[in-house]
């Protein structure tokens, strides 16, 4: 998909539907364009009144990639609220660049749009954050492109803590060239609808991604990903790992490919979804997918979605703990392995803390509340 | 003083009666050993008396001090002082030691200062190592270590009578004396006897744990009780002395509730 949206025209585009697959359970249906109005926005770059070096916000709109893979992503383009990083070759930059974006209400559409170029041997990490403002009412459509040089270390995070009146349709992709290594991270929280699709490939030997995403919807939320690992360079490494949990009435959806193309022999890919169903009325779906179109490769995934695993839960109880204390310790636990492996501490415990306020099990028994009973 | 009390328990699994009459009386400070060969019904016993889902109780009861331990969630039956040391004890992710232990005391209504410390000191007293106790619960520990770990946990929560499922399976011999010798004290203690009730195979977990009484549990019944020496009969001549040679050849009767993947079925071993 390579149209151009004008400005004028934006609301004329064609949305796709449910019959494709890649919008397959999604709530894409329930979109109505005429309901936002484009607004400036303006994403706030974390660095003490000057920019970090080599952060440019505004400008040309750059496209890494060409082809957009949605309609989305052609909006994005034509609204873009861009960051540029740009790290020249052999540049350790030390300190995480945060970017904030607080999305404003009242049925605002925004196109944060970030892209990242690792010169070679280059480090970086950015981390990206999304807030509402004012009654949260909002179409957000973010768009991350990240290049990773020969040898470049790349980690992106993304934190989705939008107004649950927050629509979400996201693209994040990247491409990393010989022994290059990315890590791309997302915490989802936020957003009535929270759509991320991620494309990581491979393009050089050696090069590794990893992937991790948590995420948990309650309410009537619905988080919505969808996954490519593709290999298209031999002795290519990638590791996913997606951990979430719909509590009340929301749902989840996770669909995943590792793709492996006729040169990448030698690859090594691994994928994991893991999904937690707290109450009867929520619901998650997991469907994994593999293409493996040349042999010599090591590939494995694995995906569950059921309750609270009830030997966890003896083992506590049987310990003296309460239920619903247990239960709160094994939900958070089981979120640990994501959290664990987020590049940027801080946010970490942020995250952390979100989460345990989220979580409706239990909550009598948080800390803070049992200092007040 | 302390009492737990086993009346004519009966109880199945997945429609099977596993425990077939079962009669016992553990009191603080004694030490009692169940052994029994594969299947007898000896792991299901502490199911049972713990609560653990899946299991059916359909006759008999069992009483704490004269609580009716059956009519409470397992919570409450640990916090009103029963604890169950498991064979494979369940890993848990993410979830700490500490954490765990300090709910468990608040529970119990009991205080959480010190904490810290009473964990470092009980571990360096069965050797187990300090790093261990910052790791979530079970996860990467060897059998041995989460043996020490189950000790651990018994020493810091003091219950009024402990189960041991089989505490000497899975662990080497330094483990064994480790974890045997800690429970002998606690049973010794002499302001709060800990009463044990050992699940075992072999004699071997009663060299250093001394046992008070014996108990052959042979398809869901104690066939025979006695003292120390029993365990000494047991070893020289199998369960042949005590059980038919053609009821122990049949096949294991007892099953636990099995879900796909987990370690329910060894649990029942």
């Amino acid at each position: 998909m390579n149209d151009t949206v004008t400005i004028d025209a934006w609301r004329d585009v064609t949305l796709p539907t449910p019959d494709e697959e890649i919008w397959r359970y999604s709530r894409i249906t329930d979109l109505d364009l005429s309901a936002y109005e484009p607004v400036p926005h303006a994403p706030n770059v974390d660095g003490d009144g000057q920019l970090p070096q080599g952060v440019t916000i505004g400008g040309v709109t750059v496209d890494l990639f060409g082809e957009a893979p949605d309609v989305f992503a052609l909006l994005n383009r034509t609204f873009a609220a861009q960051v540029h990083v740009r790290v020249p070759a052999g540049t350790v930059v030390e300190a995480p660049i945060v970017i904030t974006h607080t999305v404003p209400g009242s049925g605002a559409l925004v196109a944060p749009r970030l892209v990242v170029e690792a010169g070679r041997d280059s480090q970086v990490t950015v981390v990206e954050r999304f807030v509402s403002d004012g009654d949260g009412r909002a179409l957000v459509l973010p768009v991350v492109q990240i290049r990773a040089d020969a040898a470049a270390r790349v980690q992106y995070l993304a934190v989705n803590e939008l107004s649950d009146a927050a629509w979400s349709i996201g693209h994040q992709q990247a491409e990393g060239d010989r022994d290059s290594s990315t890590l791309l991270a997302t915490v989802t929280l936020g957003g009535d609808y929270a759509r991320v699709r991620t494309e990581a490939r491979l393009v050089g030997p050696g090069g590794s991604t990893r992937q991790v995403a948590l995420y948990f919807a309650g309410g009537d939320q619905m988080h919505d990903f969808r996954t490519i690992q593709d290999h298209a360079a031999p002795y290519t490494s990638s590791d996913l790992l997606f951990k979430g949990a719909v509590q009340d009435r929301s749902r989840s959806v996770y669909t995943g490919l590792i793709r492996i193309r006729e040169n990448a022999k030698g690859t090594v890919a691994y994928q994991t979804n893991r999904n937690l169903t707290l109450s009867d009325g929520a619901w998650a779906e997991s469907v994994p997918n593999l293409d493996i179109q040349t042999n010599d490769v090591k590939c494995s995934h694995a995906s569950t979605v059921g309750p609270i695993d009830e030997d966890q839960r003896f083992y506590l109880e049987s310990r003296g703990v309460r239920p619903e204390v247990a239960e709160r310790l094994v939900v958070l636990g089981f979120f640990d392995e994501v959290l664990s492996q987020l590049p940027a501490s801080d946010i970490t415990a942020a995250v952390r803390a979100s989460v345990a306020a989220k979580l409706n099990i239990g909550a009598d028994h948080a800390a803070g509340a049992e200092v007040a009973s | 003083m302390s009492t737990l009390e086993i009346r004519g328990l009966r109880a199945a699994v997945n429609g099977t009666e596993i425990l077939r009459g079962i009669d016992l009386t553990v009191s603080s400070g004694e030490v009692h050993a169940i052994m029994g060969p594969n299947g007898a019904g000896k792991s299901t016993l502490s199911a049972v008396v713990m609560g653990k889902p899946g299991y059916e109780v359909l006759a008999g009861s069992v009483t704490l001090d004269g609580v009716d331990v059956l009519a409470l969630p397992t919570w409450e039956r640990a916090a009103a002082g029963l604890h169950l040391v498991m064979q494979y004890p369940t890993e848990v992710p993410g979830v700490m030691l500490d954490d765990v232990l300090g709910e468990a005391l608040t529970t119990r209504g009991r205080s959480t200062d010190g904490l810290d410390a009473l964990l470092r000191s009980e571990a360096a007293s069965i050797g187990f190592e300090e790093r261990f106790l910052d790791r979530p619960l079970n996860v990467d520990l060897s059998g041995g270590e989460k043996k020490r770990n189950e000790t651990l946990q018994l020493a810091v929560l003091q219950p009024k009578i402990a189960i041991l499922d089989e505490l000497d399976s899975g662990l080497d011999i330094d483990a064994l004396r480790d974890c045997s010798r800690r429970v002998e004290a606690m049973s010794n203690d002499p302001d709060s006897p800990l009463g044990v009730l050992a699940i075992t195979h072999y004699s071997r977990l009663l060299t250093e744990l001394r046992c008070d009484h014996v108990h052959i549990l042979v398809k869901g019944r104690i066939v025979t009780s006695g003292g120390p020496e029993l365990a000494d009969v047991l070893e020289t001549d199998g369960y042949a002395a005590f059980v038919p040679a053609e009821e122990l050849a049949e096949p294991a009767a007892e099953k636990a509730p099995v879900r796909p993947g987990s370690l329910d079925d060894l649990f029942a071993m």
